[in-house]
């Protein structure tokens, strides 16, 4: 899917500072003899086995089934991986790479902290050094995620300028990395940032559609009708899509966070509210004002809350390959509380976007047809941050 | 082919960088204005960007200063025209990718040339991704300026051999800011940018003192100054014209 210069459609490329040209160059260049490298294959394939637990569970959601009276429900359970979300799909996949590359130290930016507390992970595992940038908003939000992160040895560094949330934390990496190259891999979480990142974020989290298709054949001999993911930078939304972008018949359904609405301000939905430009070395879709100023946006979920969209999202939006839907702070957590009391899964808030929208397809669905929800992450980290939303005095 | 060999067309040339609208775009006015009467031979405009993921503490503050301040593209454009009136040295812009390419990157430069620019530095678009703009500042006449930092290694003659106007040769890893010490072996780089052009070559990032602006000079053919002059800016506010003259005036002496 990817052209060789890194662009999908017109988005994607490696809009960056000369000082970081370089690293990005020999980082594809690596990336593109280990990917065909089967001894690096091979370690890839066992740490996600018998480290991180693949393969997840397709559970069939059989009370929310019923309960909706429209299509079969299955969960793909990214939350039950080792550190609790699909970010660890990623970061085993560049960490190895960075250390087949000789580099000694990752450096991550985290929004929710799951992917920094993947990184952290990770670095731990294979003797690396760990510094993870988080906005100083976020490190109150995620609290307990910044203790994981320090107890697996990590540095967590609060990012206090802009808005002090994920797409500062993003521009801090970016800061370092330009300052410390020959020893250091950026991690970069999601699907963003200039080429590679993209591309090899989304073959790492291609795994997880992968993984589904081979699931759902086996269980009921037959592809779904809709794949619904939540979307921020993209990450987990991508790996659930990538094995179904050839079979026209699944409705690929991206949930982007619309915060308090897409019709205010405090919104992160990039598709909806955005238009076209050029940030954090990608072209894409970002929320921005008439002069191209990055507009600070809001959510309640901080994995989902930044103003971009990756590349290859972009450009399934533009050929109409995927639909990107909004879904509001308070449909999430709704749904956040209806997948908890109905089967027992406490989903990240991120991840109850994507719930959210099935909750309104899926009676419009016949019963023979099949949606798989990504339930990107486990919410155990959001559980004090929705107590306060509906009005519990609750600190961690 | 711009003005921009004027510039380095008597001795070393003194660049220096402001950041618009940081405190107020009076001021902004009022600094290139005494740093032109004081012997700098080109001023650098930054356009404030909401992050600006290449500068470090001191430029990022300015950026956000000026956003606050309610500076737009627009009123920097009116900016330039009015100091166009009796500013004569060239003049470049300095900005990132998305604050062209959101404004239209064809109205853009037009207006650049309706005013009176002379160049435009992108800081987060390399070699790779340099036909985005390049038509377009050429149909305008407006130079685009090329950087090299000390990780381009290979990539310099690439580089050099396209560029326009001069080449910015970024001194140390990292963000800008000012540094103690630069320990990058400058002279290798320009040695090989030589190679491969005509072009003049000013090195920036990190010079502050009278000393290292003869030492660089000596090197290259002129020396840029950012963040030690928004600095004075930070300090000093609207008072800081009369403070960025004698600065400009200390280290364009000490390039002679």
């Amino acid at each position: 899917m990817t052209n060789p210069n890194g662009r999908f459609g017109i988005h994607g490329g490696q809009y960056i500072p000369e000082t970081l040209m370089n690293a990005v160059i020999e980082l594809d260049e690596a990336y593109q003899y280990y990917k065909k490298d089967p001894d690096f294959n091979r370690e890839l394939a066992a740490l996600l086995n018998e480290y991180a637990g693949r393969p997840s569970r397709l559970y069939y959601a059989k009370k929310m089934t019923e309960d909706l009276g429209g299509a079969k429900i299955y969960l793909k359970r990214e939350d039950l991986n080792h550190t609790g979300a699909h970010k660890i799909n990623n970061v085993l996949g560049q960490a190895l790479l960075a250390q087949r590359m000789g580099k000694t130290r990752l450096i991550a930016e985290t929004g929710a902290g799951q992917h920094g507390v993947a990184t952290a992970t990770a670095a731990a595992l294979m003797g690396m050094e760990c510094v993870v940038f988080m906005g100083e908003e976020d490190t109150v939000r995620q609290a307990l995620n910044v203790y994981r992160m320090r107890l697996l040895g990590a540095r967590v560094v609060p990012v206090r300028s802009g808005t002090a949330t994920l797409k500062d934390a993003v521009s801090e990496a970016m800061r370092e990395w330009t300052s410390r190259i020959s020893d250091t891999h950026y991690c970069l979480g999601s699907v963003m940032g200039p080429h590679p990142f993209p591309t090899i974020v989304r073959d790492f989290q291609a795994v997880i559609s992968r993984e589904i298709r081979e699931q759902l054949l086996e269980r009921e001999g037959r592809l779904p009708d809709a794949v619904v993911a939540c979307v921020g930078g993209g990450s987990n939304a991508i790996g659930s899509f990538y094995h179904f972008i050839g079979d026209r018949s699944v409705r690929l359904i991206g949930c982007e966070a619309a915060g308090r609405g897409t019709d205010t301000f405090e919104t992160a939905a990039t598709i909806a509210t955005g238009r076209l430009g050029i940030f954090h070395g990608m072209k894409s879709y970002f929320c921005q004002d008439q002069y191209g100023q990055i507009a600070p946006v809001y959510s309640i979920s901080a994995g989902l809350d930044y103003p971009g969209v990756g590349p290859e999202h972009a450009y399934l939006h533009d050929i109409g390959r995927a639909e990107y839907v909004p879904v509001t702070d308070e449909e999430a957590v709704s749904a956040f509380e209806y997948l908890a009391r109905t089967e027992g899964i406490i989903p990240a808030i991120e991840s109850a976007h994507a719930v959210a929208h099935a909750l309104r397809l899926a009676p419009q669905m016949r019963r023979d047809n099949i949606i798989v929800i990504t339930i990107s992450g486990r919410g155990d980290k959001d559980c004090a941050a929705i107590a306060r939303y509906r009005g519990e005095d609750i600190h961690e | 082919m711009s003005n921009i060999p004027r510039a380095f067309a008597d001795g070393k040339a003194f660049i220096a960088f402001v950041t618009c609208g940081d405190p107020d775009l009076g001021t902004t006015a009022a600094v290139v204005r005494a740093a032109a009467e004081n012997g700098a031979d080109l001023i650098e405009l930054g356009i404030p960007f909401s992050d600006p993921t290449a500068e470090g503490p001191i430029i990022q503050g300015a950026n956000l200063r000026a956003l606050k301040g309610g500076v737009t593209t627009d009123r920097i454009f009116a900016m330039v025209r009015e100091l166009r009136r009796d500013v004569r040295i060239p003049m470049v812009f300095m900005t990132y990718a998305n604050v062209v390419f959101s404004y239209g990157t064809e109205r853009f430069l037009s207006a650049c040339r309706e005013i009176g620019m002379d160049g435009l530095i992108l800081m987060d678009v390399p070699f790779e991704e340099k036909e985005e703009f390049l038509p377009v500042c050429r149909k305008y006449g407006v130079d685009l300026i090329s950087l090299i930092t000390p990780t381009s290694e290979n990539r310099i003659g690439m580089i050099a051999k396209e560029a326009e106007g001069f080449l910015y040769i970024v001194s140390s890893l990292g963000v800008t800011g000012a540094r103690r010490e630069i320990s990058t072996d400058l002279s290798a780089i320009v040695e090989l940018v030589r190679r491969s052009t005509n072009l003049p070559c000013a090195i920036g990032c990190g010079i502050s003192t009278p000393a290292q602006a003869k030492q660089m000079s000596a090197l290259a053919d002129g020396v840029i100054v950012g963040s030690a002059i928004v600095q004075l800016l930070e300090r000093y506010g609207k008072d800081a014209p009369a403070h960025v003259g004698a600065y400009v005036r200390s280290m364009k002496d000490a390039m002679r």
